[in-house]
């Protein structure tokens, strides 16, 4: 196809208006409509009706950081293919060739990764 | 230009009001399936077969009382279920929802826009619908919420990684083009995008079911450990913009899907079809027949998504990680590794 131009992206704008108009409408009446009734155990976080013990904001575990480092560090990469994947015809075997040396360097930090057990969740 | 605002304002808008009543009806859809699949009724008070059951939902969620507990960020709470709604809405505006249409001597394409990036774009919106939910968690300030938009947000981009290879795949099948409205072009003449990668579809399908945290994948959400998940503490129609935008993620997700590995609008022997009818390339007639091709493609994938839900038991939260990372992962890069090779026998690469 054609080069696209930034005229291109104006409807992605429009839908963008028309979604946050409609979010900002929505939140706006559920202010507005909509008894307020407030006491103070009605604001209080739930607990499943026991009081709250404590903040919310307390450490959690760090498998989940961990998962988000290592999705970042995939991502990236796998950013990296799409420019091949859109070119594969004009780049033939020796783009072939590349990506999958890049993808068995990508295999050797994800078995690392393994073998670190960084992914491990039953213990 | 203001003919070209107005021509797209209107796409645009027509798009948003179908998904709005999609996704409205999808729930409607939900219940009525379950309880088909339950043996029981379903919703069948409001209107005939409880037609008027999401109207009723929706004005009683706007006319409960709005709680914005003492101790949540009260900024963040009350903007992070807009953030899920606006995602999800606009990752729905590069779909073609049918051929074009010729009126005159211009042809008028049945979608929002074509960017020449489709895929990337649609990745990188609804990798934006993690921080609707994380935000919205993490600023109600109870610890159900907390975990759950936690488990929610570790399982959607562990499953993104799989869903960005599976597309990689497809891609390639396709021609190399990140355009929507090409891959859709592609499938016209010749076969289904599904025949070239059978494992890419189970893996983007598998995906999908997780990115939208439909069950089996439901752990974020799994009322017997964590109450409501990262909603808890909602209530009034911000807990319904949440579930609103979970039925229009799985609209979407459905529509990508059929586009891209299904075809889209297009259906075998459409083209001998449209012959044998005496019509002309760029009727509005086969953008009709088209729009409703892709349309009923879309509404039964939809109801694949409900029918997972009452068949399949939910996953352990280990299973659901070592699935995506230790299974999908390697498998969608033997997928590609597999298409690669197909690709060198259909002759698209030299050496």
């Amino acid at each position: 196809m054609e080069k696209s131009s930034l005229l291109d992206y104006l409807p992605i704008l429009i839908m963008f208006g028309i979604a946050a108009g409609f979010a900002g409408l929505i939140l706006f009446l559920t202010h507005v409509v909509g008894p307020r009734r407030k006491t103070r155990v009605k604001l209080e976080a739930f607990e499943c009706g026991i009081e709250p013990q404590g903040n919310a904001r307390v450490p959690f575990s760090i498998k989940y950081f961990l998962v988000a480092i290592i999705f970042v560090l995939f991502d990236i990469e796998i950013i990296f293919m799409y420019p091949w994947a859109a070119n594969f015809k004009v780049l033939g075997i020796l783009g072939v060739i590349e990506v999958f040396t890049f993808i068995a360097l990508l295999l050797v930090g994800f078995y690392y990764m393994l073998s670190k057990k960084a992914l491990k969740w039953e213990d | 230009m203001t003919a070209f605002i107005l021509y797209k304002s209107i796409i645009c808008l027509a798009i948003f009001i179908l998904s709005l009543t999609v996704a409205a009806y999808a729930s409607w859809w939900e219940r009525k399936l379950s309880g088909f699949l339950q043996d029981r009724y379903g919703p069948n008070r409001a209107g005939k077969w409880g037609l008027l059951q999401p109207l009723a939902d929706g004005g009683k969620m706007l006319f409960k009382e709005e709680i914005i507990p003492n101790l949540s960020n009260k900024f963040l709470f009350v903007i992070a279920p807009g953030i899920f709604i606006i995602t999800t809405i606009v990752a729905g505006v590069l779909i073609p929802w049918a051929p074009p249409v010729k009126i005159g001597d211009t042809y008028y394409a049945m979608q929002a826009t074509d960017i020449d990036i489709g895929v990337v774009f649609l990745l990188g919106v609804t990798s934006v619908g993690v921080y609707g939910i994380m935000i919205g968690g993490w600023a109600s300030n109870n610890k159900y919420s907390l975990l759950g938009a936690i488990r929610a947000s570790a399982q959607m981009i562990s499953y993104e990684l799989a869903m960005g290879i599976s597309l990689i795949a497809l891609i390639i099948s396709a021609g190399g083009t990140l355009s929507f409205s090409e891959i859709l072009q592609v499938q016209d003449a010749g076969y289904a995008n599904v025949v070239w990668q059978p494992l890419g579809f189970v893996i983007f399908f598998v995906c999908s079911l997780a990115e939208t945290n439909r069950a089996p994948f439901d752990l974020a959400e799994c009322e017997t450990e964590l109450v409501g998940g990262y909603h808890t503490e909602y209530s009034a129609f911000k807990l319904g913009l949440f579930l609103f935008a979970e039925y229009m993620a799985m609209f979407v997700s459905s529509a990508v899907m059929a586009g891209f590995y299904f075809g889209g609008y297009n259906f075998p022997f459409a083209a001998e079809l449209y012959q044998a009818m005496g019509l002309e390339e760029g009727s509005w007639i086969i953008t009709l027949i088209g729009f409703t091709v892709y349309f009923a493609k879309t509404l039964l994938f939809i109801s694949v998504f409900m029918w997972i839900r009452w068949t399949l038991p939910r996953f352990r939260y280990d299973q659901l990680m070592n699935l995506g990372w230790k299974a999908l992962l390697p498998l969608s890069l033997l997928n590609l590794a597999i298409t690669v090779v197909v690709e060198f026998i259909r002759g698209n690469i030299q050496f």
